[in-house]
């Protein structure tokens, strides 16, 4: 199909047909001060070589693919095994739209249950839905599911919680009746410990685990307090592979799990998209925003897949719905199931052991240097908060010009009062001489 | 042809009402459960919640449809059918007995008067349905 399907020739048949001479006189309802009046400042038609090239350029800038790299803080760097890429460029995945007509939608139905499955049995929630945007925007949805089942408004959440997340979750709620009130967490442990916030108004108590600094939360001493002013514990996991690892948030109380699903085989891809992760109680899942796909049997006893609880949300009660999510992310949710079958449960468990190994050698390794110490006393998965002797941001400045590696992102951009902080993650993609590398830088800093 | 029992008081949004003193136990006639087709769900209030007369209480949902639930009168729900949503089918195959919905102490039970009876709900009935 050609672009612009029709010649200057019918184009003036066309404006003559409606009383006009000129296509400009089709904008006449726009004021004049608010028009451009010039071309856009795009540039020239390129050649197919030329455009590769100064893509390639573009890409050439993005050094975080050749340097050694321990940014963490939401995106992780993790391998993605290549059947993951190839399998969701096949067409019947990579083109197909979305999955409201069963009886031709039965590969994509059997997925996003395959996925609902295994994020179910990794979270130990009961019920997951087909996925969410992103993270950030799970939690929001997170808030407001708590705020029905409630019948409450106010939303405790720790200032542990990834501070964009909250601010997401913020926008998100700002114009309900939601009340946000931001908890403090104790300047030794990097956790939560006091919960003295929760009171019988209070709907949810949001934790992250591991937090934003990589500390993993006491869970079910939190959804015991939760529990007992009668309020839903939300539990958000923005590194997934932490799960292959951790006891499951729903074997500690949780009654609600939210989380960011990049770090199953999709690429950081400067932010996104990604994918956002939503699992609950099945006592809840009638306030469970989001798709949800089924299983049924036919007359006959063959098994198929179905969109289950759908009346709510798309085909006749909108207005009553529980959420304005009535989709989900199809193909990256693709993408982090077969990176989940590929690994299998031994898989993604070496995988998350490495993570933790590798994090553990480089918290052990900077905590010798003089002049550094680990800021929070509690249990880390594969981050952690190191207190420099000076500037963190000039630190890592340093370690990047002097060494080329990214050592890692420095609290102030996030937490006032913590200049000399930053955040290191270690993963399964850095290797002991990187690790090493960024000792020695460090040791080096002037 | 539905079934309409003698002893209830019915309104036009098709709620059947059975009225023991001041207290009003509230649930779909055979008609509107009919109409509905298999119900899988019913969205109920919480025992403590106020409504004033012909104010949504909740919602029935069925295989092809969800549908708004009135209660025709003022009042707070003393009482939910909790194992309504166990066994939703109970809404079909008895909607007078196993498939009530909630019990409303009436702020005013004078109200369950003004209501249609059986013979007028019937007439209603033919007229409009």
């Amino acid at each position: 199909m050609r672009y612009i399907p029709n010649s200057p020739g019918e184009r003036d048949e066309m404006l003559a047909v409606v009383g006009l001479t000129d296509a400009s006189e089709l904008f006449r309802s726009i004021p004049e001060n608010v028009r451009l009046n010039r071309s856009l400042a795009v540039t020239d038609p390129l050649a197919e070589n030329e455009v590769i090239a100064s893509f390639e350029r573009m890409a050439a800038k993005n050094s975080a693919v050749t340097k050694p790299s321990f940014l963490g803080a939401g995106v992780y760097s993790h391998f993605s095994p290549t059947i993951v890429d190839h399998l969701i460029q096949r067409s019947e995945f990579f083109t197909s739209y979305t999955p409201y007509q069963p009886e031709i939608a039965q590969g994509t139905l059997q997925y996003i249950f395959e996925f609902q499955t295994l994020i179910c049995q990794l979270t130990g929630m009961e019920v997951a839905n087909a996925s969410m945007y992103d993270g950030s925007t799970a939690m929001a949805e997170g808030y407001l599911m708590a705020q029905r089942v409630t019948r409450r408004n106010k939303i405790v959440v720790t200032k542990s919680v990834h501070p964009e997340y909250r601010e997401v979750a913020q926008t998100y709620t700002r114009h309900g009746d939601t009340e946000i009130i931001e908890a403090e967490f104790d300047n030794e442990s990097g956790r939560l410990a006091d919960t003295s916030l929760l009171d019988d108004k209070t709907a949810a108590l949001v934790v992250q685990s591991p937090n934003f600094f990589g500390c993993v939360e006491d869970l079910q001493a939190l959804a015991d307090a939760a529990h007992a002013v009668g309020a839903l514990l939300i539990v958000v996991v923005t590194e997934a592979i932490s799960l292959g690892l951790l006891k499951p948030p729903g074997s500690c109380g949780a009654d609600i799990v939210v989380g960011e699903g990049q770090s199953f085989g999709i690429p950081m891809g400067f932010g996104g998209p990604h994918v956002g992760l939503f699992a609950t109680r099945e006592k809840f899942v009638r306030n469970m925003p989001g798709r949800l796909c089924g299983i049924a049997y036919d007359k006959a006893g063959n098994r198929g897949f179905v969109l289950t609880l759908s009346t709510r949300e798309q085909h006749i009660r909108r207005e009553k719905a529980t959420s304005n999510i009535c989709t989900n992310q199809g193909l990256i949710a693709l993408a982090a199931t077969i990176y989940m079958e590929t690994m299998g449960k031994q898989g993604l468990q070496e995988v998350a052991i490495q993570n933790a190994q590798k994090a553990a050698y480089a918290k052990r390794k900077i905590a010798e240097l003089p002049g550094f110490e680990i800021a929070f006393s509690s249990p880390t998965f594969n981050e952690f908060v190191v207190r420099g002797p000076r500037s963190a941001a000039a630190i890592l400045e340093g370690v990047r010009t002097e060494n080329n590696i990214i050592g890692g992102l420095a609290l102030s951009k996030y937490y006032q009062g913590r200049e000399n902080e930053f955040l290191v993650c270690a993963t399964e993609t850095n290797s002991r001489e990187q690790i090493d590398a960024l000792v020695d830088a460090l040791m080096r800093d002037k | 042809m539905a079934n309409i029992p003698e002893d209830l008081r019915y309104s036009k949004d098709h709620e059947w009402v059975r009225v023991e003193s001041d207290v009003a136990t509230i649930g779909i006639t055979d008609y509107a459960q009919h109409s509905l087709g298999d119900v899988v769900y019913v969205d109920m209030p919480r025992v403590g919640d106020k409504f004033g007369a012909h104010e949504a209480f909740g919602s029935v949902e069925s295989v092809k449809a969800v549908s708004e639930i009135f209660t025709p009168l003022a009042g707070e729900v003393t009482e939910v059918n909790d194992s309504i949503n166990d066994t939703p089918e109970s809404v079909n195959n008895d909607t007078y007995g196993e498939g009530w919905m909630v019990k409303i102490k009436m702020d005013n039970p004078l109200e369950a008067d003004a209501m249609l009876s059986a013979a007028e709900y019937e007439e209603y009935l033919s007229a409009n349905a």
